[in-house]
């Protein structure tokens, strides 16, 4: 900044001289202009540069990919030919794809609900003040603060069935201690919901907090006097001042979520018998174990139109609350 | 936005200092990204790049080196990659022209590499393979050309307890039906007669090999009875309770974890681990080869571990010398000294023999070797297919379906291309 205005009150000097001597004429409002549209886009040029290229490029590349035999000698000899729809039809006949779609959505939905529930009603919890609360709230944010691929590798020995922690305490409480939590094919899915809530929980309780700082108190008052109960508050004035706040949560959660990979990797490796794979896991296993990068990209195109489709809900929905 | 504004001179004069850094900044930072993408190539150093991401591995590969480094009278520098990435950054090094002299690449993936056109067949380049048992120059192979030298090869076995065996007066079992036996009189309290890996990856899949090859089943057909048998007995041990049911979950190195904990009265595991069971006082562990249907049949094991390879980079005087520093790592001395290290055998009979009377200990993994089998030789890069429908296979097995409709479905996913 000061060099800016530094060099500004200095005297014109060098090439600089002509743009003083022109100036001295009358003013030229088209070059004016030009200049100033030019400064514009100096500005955001940098953006756009960048956009495009760590943005832009990777995802057409991925889309034309799609349509490309695209295998390990590609990177050799540079040929990828295009074949039409065959990788399409290949991951579409593959009767793990609509496997993986669906548990893909058993897993966000499961996720996002639990997610949001607990985190909720967690931050509400948080809304009162209470000795403690302070370090209660940062201890809950632990969650977040642990990589993936760690509270995968914890949880997968807190689940074990036989030496598991969670197994031996349900025991000694007297419950069934023998749980398959990730050893059969219809728990397994459900385990890695519930770790992937666990996950998910302080990231929602978070932001919902902030927003429930922003409802007036004033309106709470209100609403106590003309008679309403906690419950009814909590629905007709609470939720709908939250509801921009709850946007925002739900589309970031369903984005973070439906792209899951290294969760399940870290959990159960897509298993047992295929039992958790996702759309994510098997855009992996397509590219980086299959190595067959084209039915990869076919399965990451899916998962992109789908955050896509979620992104214009979202700005949508943002510009109506702007007006 | 017309109107010039009232300072229009110092605005004017403004914008264009600032349009300038910024459109130079931008420049500068789109350079930077491109250039990244060619590397150049110095002259007298050569670089071999492995997956030794281990302190100890990476340091016994780094004295080798300096010992190749001097005997050659050249600068070798080891690049360290962790193994599951090292494939797909040779991939994307192969496009951006900047191939490593040597790479190290884990047997499995080696054809698939070299189907791509990446590697350079190594009699082309002057080296041999004189005293090369044949089941490892398969291992090395693909499509009949010898594309990779093994420095050492592992491969599985059975891990016992020799506390618990003793205590409960049990041999060591050498069929499939004294190991069910052994595993189910084993199998008290916390502690499982046996654990394996049977989980969702290559581990499970290297695992099965020994039981499907040594029931005479092949991964060419995984719908055969041979295979069924194979995988039949699995599922019998686990009814009886012998296997723990996270064995799905497991991967060899929560095996390996299960049976130091005393939770596993023997394992099937590699030799890989034996730095860590050495490591834990008061474990009396023994080794044995992996029991057989019935006496009297061969204990096939799967071959497990590298081969040193030398990229397609198009420069032939480089690549000559690629081979010589592939020559001296896998020389008879630097043989032994490394799977003296890394508890492993050495791929060449002669060093192979001269380690047998080092380390008597393993006696029974260097018979393991001797029969042992590579998991790519009869298919090649179509292996990670066939590795992915089987595992998908055995885990359904393992959890309620039949071993008969799963492994048909697998054979069915395997030809179907998917």
């Amino acid at each position: 900044m000061s060099s800016t205005t530094a060099s500004a009150a200095a005297p014109p000097a060098g090439p600089k001289a002509a743009d003083a001597g022109a100036a001295s004429m009358p003013v030229n409002p088209r070059s004016a202009k030009r200049r100033r549209t030019l400064a514009q886009w100096g500005f955001i040029a940098p953006a756009v540069i960048f956009m495009a290229l760590f943005f832009g490029y990777p995802l057409v590349r991925n889309v034309v990919m799609s349509f490309q035999d695209y295998s390990p000698s590609t990177f050799f000899t540079g040929e990828a030919p295009f074949n039409g729809l065959d990788n399409w039809n290949n991951v579409f006949s593959d009767g793990l794809f609509g496997k993986a779609l669906w548990q893909t959505i058993l897993f966000t939905i499961g996720s996002l609900a639990g997610q949001f529930c607990i985190g909720l009603a967690l931050a509400v919890f948080f809304t009162r003040r209470f000795p403690l609360n302070g370090i209660l709230r940062s201890l809950i944010l632990l969650p977040w603060l642990v990589p993936m691929v760690v509270s995968g590798i914890v949880w997968r020995r807190i689940f074990d069935q036989d030496t598991g922690v969670l197994n031996s305490f349900l025991g000694t409480v007297g419950l069934p201690a023998d749980t398959p939590w990730l050893t059969s094919t219809g728990m397994a899915l459900v385990s890695v919901i519930l770790v992937n809530i666990w996950i998910g929980i302080p990231f929602n309780m978070v932001i919902l907090y902030g927003g429930l700082q922003e409802v007036p108190k004033e309106l709470n008052e209100a609403a106590a006097l003309d008679g309403a109960s906690a419950w009814r508050t909590f629905r007709s004035v609470t939720l709908p001042m939250l509801k921009p706040v709850i946007t925002v949560v739900l589309v970031l959660g369903f984005m973070s979520t439906v792209k899951i990979l290294d969760l399940v990797l870290a959990l159960t490796d897509g298993g047992p018998a295929d039992s958790t794979q996702t759309l994510g896991t098997l855009t992996y296993q397509n590219s980086f174990v299959q190595m067959d990068f084209g039915a990869g990209a076919v399965v990451g195109n899916i998962l992109i139109l789908i955050s896509a489709v979620f992104a214009v809900f979202y700005l949508r929905v943002n510009r109506n609350e702007g007006k | 936005m017309t109107e010039p504004s009232p300072d229009g001179l110092a605005r004017r004069h403004r914008s264009r200092r600032i349009v300038l850094p910024l459109t130079v900044v931008s420049a500068v930072v789109a350079g930077t990204v491109l250039s990244g993408c060619g590397q150049q190539r110095d002259d007298d150093v050569y670089t071999v790049m492995n997956s030794s991401t281990d302190e100890s591995y990476h340091r016994w590969d780094g004295d080798t080196l300096a010992r190749c480094s001097k005997q050659l009278g050249i600068t070798i520098e080891q690049q360290s990659v962790p193994a599951a990435q090292l494939m797909t950054k040779a991939l994307r090094m192969a496009s951006s022209k900047s191939l490593p002299d040597v790479l190290q690449l884990d047997a499995s993936e080696m054809p698939t590499f070299a189907e791509a056109g990446g590697l350079i067949p190594l009699k082309d380049l002057g080296l041999t393979t004189t005293d090369i048992p044949e089941g490892i120059v398969d291992f090395g192979s693909f499509d009949g050309k010898y594309y990779g030298a093994a420095r050492t090869v592992n491969t599985l076995a059975l891990f016992y307890n020799k506390d618990t065996l003793d205590k409960a007066g049990l041999k060591v079992p050498t069929t499939w039906a004294e190991m069910q036996s052994t595993a189910r009189k084993l199998t008290r309290g916390k502690q499982y007669g046996l654990a394996l890996s049977a989980g969702g990856a290559e581990d499970g899949v290297f695992q099965f090999t020994p039981f499907m090859w040594s029931n005479g089943g092949d991964e060419t057909k995984l719908d055969s009875p041979e295979v069924a048998g194979a995988l039949d007995y699995w599922k019998a041990l686990l009814k009886d309770g012998s296997l723990s049911k996270s064995t799905v979950n497991w991967t060899q190195a929560d095996v390996n974890d299960q049976f130091m904990a005393g939770n596993a009265a023997m394992m099937i595991n590699g030799p890989w681990q034996v730095e860590t069971l050495n490591a834990k006082k008061g474990l009396n562990w023994g080794i044995a080869r992996i029991p057989v249907p019935e006496a009297g049949d061969d204990s096939v094991g799967p071959l497990g571990g590298g081969v040193l390879t030398v990229p397609n980079t198009g420069d032939t005087e480089r690549e000559r010398t690629a081979a010589k520093i592939i020559g001296c790592m896998a020389g008879e001395q630097e043989q032994i000294t490394y799977a003296l290290n890394s508890w492993m055998v050495p791929a060449n009979s002669k060093a192979a023999a001269v380690w047998r009377t080092k380390a008597p200990e393993l006696a029974a993994l260097a018979g393991q070797v001797s029969t042992a089998r590579s998991r790519t030789a009869k298919v090649g890069a179509q292996w990670s297919s066939v590795s992915l429908a089987l595992q998908s296979a055995f885990q359904s097995a393992l959890t309620g379906e039949s071993s008969e409709a799963a492994l048909k479905r697998a054979q069915q996913q395997v030809t179907s291309g998917n």
